[in-house]
């Protein structure tokens, strides 16, 4: 693997993840548990296909083959799509949405405060204008934790129950390979035991405070890197690229 | 019985083109007719999402789908800033959507159509929205001034609104031979709702000389349709779409448009709750609330407690 490809690997891993997951948010819209948040849900979800769309474009570039963004969205599939398997899980209830939320913008927060001093332009450039974005959204799911881990009785135990449900995939989100080594050398991409120690720390106050306990699961899935997704995936590429691939080469 | 007085000095102020503000002395049935047609604008707003966020997960590219939902989120603003101006006339969101839940209240009947296909997504920008706008550039002149203030802000971004729709369109109609059918289709099907949902023709629904006098309605349904059809026709013709009205043409004499019979036994079986996506639409925002119940009871919950502390410290 060169340089060149490992970029391209590793923009696609950053871009679906912020395509998949602003896709799962999207499909809140119009059914919020109230008003505040569906404007909130589609401004973080219109984030999300943002800086998704700045990634795929810079990865559409990097690759040199003469595709653009919504080749890389539309027609690639389920096996060719990099996005962490946090991001495609079902909405659930709105408890499991903001868990899913936390745990992933978390992770966002940290990752992307590396990505800003990324000796790669493009790349510091897109983490420096999506971090600010990102804190937000962290500020956001952090206080629907608060609210649900120490609202009601039901409200906590639909919190700990999604936290319980997606911990399992927690762990690949540091997950580390040939393409993070290469990139990391080049001081390109930052070293993920970094930013797992800060989602780590963050992760654990936030969870005390909320009064949620931290899941004591030792059951890992992984699998993201390498395009192994949860049967999740397919449905939802199905869905958002048919219109796309029903009329090859129609521009819109 | 309301003071002569004071009445005829809030018409006086009226008249006079002052706007009458929340806290100032108002008629009952002013209070009441504003409640009425707020909260229904509101309504619309947030049922409006329904059928266009149908389309977000669908959306052909990321531009197309990235507009969509920066769309979709004002007309979600656009709703919380008409509850919250309906709420300066002394009622709450709650009772509102109670209202609305039970049927009790209405929105526009042009959202209890279904949307099909991708170029739906088009028509609704520049025929639904286009007509909203024409509504509401004259709603912006009314004389109650948080709803004025708030159609003037809402007309900015309906205008944009209806330019990406026609946008929408013209490329769909520049498009393979499968886009134009999608959009001379999709034209078909929302020419005659948007043109309706203008309000019954002026002889089935007289104005009220007092509405007009308090600027609550400012202009006949027929005006405003008459204008937005001397708009939207010209547009179709440039991108090649037809209008499905084979007795449409234009009058030299008058220099507008002439439409032929529009069937308003539809429409106000629509209104009536018979339309194809009534159901779905109260049943999908009765569900939301439902399901909604215990986020807001544990946001209530957590802001007592909050607040408890504060109070003990």
């Amino acid at each position: 693997m060169n340089l060149q490809e490992a970029k391209f690997e590793y923009l696609l891993r950053l871009g679906d993840s912020s395509l998949i997951i602003g896709h799962r948010l999207s499909e809140w819209c119009g059914h919020g548990p109230i008003l505040e948040e569906d404007i909130a849900l589609t401004n973080i979800a219109l984030d999300f296909v943002g800086n998704a769309t700045e990634l795929l474009n810079y990865a559409a570039q990097v690759e040199g083959k003469e595709r653009n963004e919504d080749d890389l969205a539309f027609m690639r599939d389920e096996r060719e799509y990099r996005n962490l398997l946090i991001t495609e899980q079902p909405n659930c209830d709105y408890a499991n949405t903001i868990a899913r939320q936390f745990l992933f913008d978390t992770y966002m927060f940290f990752l992307y405060e590396e990505l800003k001093s990324s000796q790669d332009k493009t790349i510091a450039a897109i983490a420096t204008k999506t971090h600010k974005e990102v804190t937000y959204h962290l500020r956001h799911t952090t206080e629907w934790m608060y609210r649900l881990g120490d609202g009601t009785a039901e409200s906590h135990e639909r919190l700990q129950n999604g936290i319980n449900d997606l911990w399992m995939f927690t762990s690949e989100m540091f997950d580390m390979d040939e393409v993070d080594t290469l990139l990391i050398k080049e001081g390109i991409a930052p070293d993920l035991n970094k930013v797992k120690a800060g989602w780590e720390k963050r992760v654990k106050e936030v969870l005390a405070e909320a009064t949620i306990e931290i899941p004591t699961t030792l059951f890992k899935q992984k699998g993201s890197r390498e395009g192994k997704h949860s049967e999740h995936l397919g449905f939802l590429l199905a869905e958002m690229q048919y219109v796309h691939r029903a009329h090859p080469g129609a521009k819109w | 019985m309301e003071d002569q007085k004071q009445i005829e000095a809030f018409e006086t102020k009226i008249a006079s083109g002052v706007k009458i503000e929340p806290k100032d002395w108002m008629p009952e049935a002013y209070r009441k007719q504003l409640i009425r047609m707020m909260s229904q604008h509101a309504h619309s707003e947030i049922v409006g999402m329904l059928p266009e966020g149908n389309w977000i997960t669908r959306a052909p590219s990321l531009r197309r789908k990235a507009i969509l939902l920066a769309k979709v989120q004002d007309e979600a603003g656009h709703g919380l800033y008409l509850y919250s101006a309906t709420e300066t006339l002394g009622i709450d969101r709650t009772e509102l959507l109670e209202q609305l839940h039970s049927g009790k209240a209405k929105y526009s009947s042009i959202f209890n159509y279904p949307t099909l296909t991708w170029a739906d997504i088009g028509a609704i920008g520049w025929l639904v929205d286009g007509a909203a706008i024409m509504n509401q550039t004259a709603l912006a002149r009314g004389s109650y001034g948080p709803y004025s203030r708030a159609m003037v802000r809402i007309c900015k971004e309906e205008s944009f609104h209806n330019r990406q729709g026609y946008e929408i369109m013209m490329h769909l109609s520049q498009g393979t031979e499968e886009q134009k059918a999608m959009a001379q289709d999709a034209f078909n099907r929302w020419w005659w709702p948007s043109i309706m949902m203008l309000g019954p023709s002026d002889d089935q629904s007289p104005n009220s000389d007092q509405l007009m006098r308090w600027k609550v309605k400012m202009e006949s349904n027929d005006a405003i349709r008459q204008r937005f059809i001397d708009r939207t026709v010209p547009q179709a013709d440039f991108i090649g779409l037809k209008v499905p009205d084979k007795d449409m043409k234009f009058n030299e004499a008058t220099g507008h448009y002439e439409h032929g019979p529009i069937n308003w036994e539809e429409f106000f079986d629509v209104i009536k709750g018979n339309g194809p996506c009534n159901a779905k639409r109260l049943k999908d925002r009765k569900e939301a609330d439902i399901k909604g119940r215990w986020v807001r009871e544990a946001a209530m919950a957590y802001a007592n407690k909050r607040m408890k502390e504060k109070e003990v410290a």
